[in-house]
């Protein structure tokens, strides 16, 4: 398989970025986007050039940290992660475009490499539960109720890769601090620290350079663990009953 | 399409010797989840690596890093300590000899040579020949990787090839201690199958009069030195697994 890329390169984060294109060929169908990646920066080394830098880890597709706006869409034409996503996807000929994340909260440091450290720092906030360490807790000590053990379980899955914010007009977060309050607050385990998780983790999401949520729903669209969009009613649900007068 | 399945080489089963308090060799560097000794059996490994990582965290760690910090564990090195600059050097010239090789292979194409020698050699079953073939050609790899290596850059800015150089380095190292470890072991034993030793039917024979001891080996900069650790069972003794 033949193909143009056209690669957004960028020395830096204060230098400024462009588009490059690249022609490449004899890609396999069955590689995946990572490797036919590595393929280019095997030659871009060899002959004497930068090769492009791009975050991955467990290529996986459970780790969250690979992720470029491939063609304009997050993660590329398929719902996975960039890592799953696989070059028959794709066809001889085709131009691909490779972008970084594209947010104000997401700098780029370099080519397609981005600083998500925001979502770290929004986790900070209230992401974790009180929990006594130590000694083994006794099984079924804290039952669950199947319901919310799965409500949990499915918000659980955001890997926070940050393509709900890429792909979000507005550079919203609210898909992932969603998952993360939705996630603990469904819990008995999360139950001590609620409210304060509510306010905690939206304070820290209004006060980095996130936008607001307008139901675009672009989000969902991209989102490779399917977290959905009644996550974000969950999360304005969690931080109106956290902001309720307590008299 | 039914699912394709393969197996490959993702756990190196082993890792930095601790203490009971997963403590290192180096004050105040505890050690937890898989980068340390492991619990693994023959199998199901990243369940094992699950649990250790959640057991040593929940349970261990809570208890002992407290210990160490309660006791004035050490926060208060300044940058001119002697062995933050000896590190410092260290690093540095690690770090500039990668970059000044200016050879003409890349760190990937190391990579994959030997992560393919460890596939074919050190695998799911090995045995004698084979360890001793991949010991004979990991000096030659690595002497080949600090004389034609490619790292482009600098080490001013991010540069994942120089990490990435880095790591390839350190596996080297790591596989040749591997190898090592495997070839030692005369044994078939957990995730070590030594295809010298099986019982008719193919099972895993240890022999617990000889290698009832975990295996930590000091680095020494020259050739390691094997420290046994003798494992001792005084309720629960084991036996040969079958499936039969």
């Amino acid at each position: 398989m033949k193909l143009t890329l056209r690669i957004w390169r960028q020395a830096g984060p204060d230098a400024p970025g462009r588009m490059v294109e690249y022609e490449i060929d004899g890609i396999s169908a069955d590689m995946s986007f990572l490797e036919m990646l590595d393929v280019l920066n095997d030659r871009l080394i060899l002959d004497g050039e930068e090769p492009v830098a791009f975050d991955h880890d467990c290529r996986e597709g459970i780790c969250g940290s690979c992720g470029v706006v491939i063609n304009g869409r997050a993660h590329g034409p398929e719902r996975t992660t960039t890592c799953q996503l696989h070059m028959r996807a794709f066809h001889d000929g085709d131009v691909v475009d490779v972008e970084p994340w594209r947010a104000r909260a997401f700098p780029v440091i370099k080519d397609l490499v981005v600083d998500r450290s925001a979502f770290d720092r929004i986790v900070g906030a209230g992401g974790y539960v009180t929990a006594p360490t130590g000694s083994a807790p006794d099984a079924h000590a804290t039952p669950v109720p199947k319901a919310d053990a799965e409500l949990a379980f499915d918000n659980a899955t955001c890997i926070g890769c940050g393509a709900c914010v890429a792909a979000c007009p507005n550079g919203s977060a609210m898909l992932f601090t969603g998952a993360k309050i939705a996630h603990l607050n469904s819990l008995p385990q999360g139950t001590p620290e609620r409210e304060r998780r509510a306010l905690d983790m939206v304070k820290a999401m209004d006060a980095l350079d996130f936008g607001g949520c307008t139901n675009s729903g672009e989000c969902v669209a991209v989102c490779p663990k399917g977290i959905p969009l009644t996550t974000i009613a969950t999360l304005n649900r969690e931080f109106r009953r956290a902001s309720r007068p307590l008299w | 399409m039914p699912m394709r399945i393969y197996p490959a080489i993702h756990y190196t089963m082993g890792g930095l010797w601790v203490d009971y308090d997963l403590q290192s060799t180096i004050p105040g560097l505890f050690v937890i989840g898989e980068a340390n000794f492991s619990d693994h059996g023959a199998n199901r490994l990243g369940a094992s690596a699950l649990m250790q990582g959640l057991a040593d965290g929940y349970f261990v760690l809570p208890t002992t890093i407290n210990d160490y910090i309660a006791h004035g564990g050490r926060t208060d090195v300044p940058p001119d300590h002697p062995a933050v600059v000896r590190t410092e050097a260290e690093v540095t010239q690690r770090l500039t000899a990668l970059l000044t090789v200016h050879g003409d292979r890349t760190v990937d194409s190391f990579h994959r040579e030997l992560g393919l020698l460890l596939w074919d050699h050190c695998g799911m079953a090995r045995n004698e020949a084979g360890l001793r073939k991949a010991l004979d050609r990991i000096p030659a790899l690595r002497a080949e990787f600090w004389r034609r290596v490619l790292v482009p850059g600098s080490g001013a800015e991010l540069n994942q090839e120089l990490e990435k150089a880095n790591r390839v380095a350190d596996f080297l190292e790591f596989a040749e201690l591997m190898l090592l470890d495997a070839l030692v072991r005369e044994e078939s034993c957990g995730g070590h199958f030594r295809e010298e030793h099986q019982t008719p039917d193919g099972e895993a024979q240890r022999d617990d009069a000889n290698f009832g001891h975990v295996a930590a080996w000091e680095y020494t900069g020259q050739e390691p030195v094997l420290h046994r650790e003798n494992l001792r069972f005084e309720y629960v003794h084991p036996t040969h697994r079958s499936y039969t």
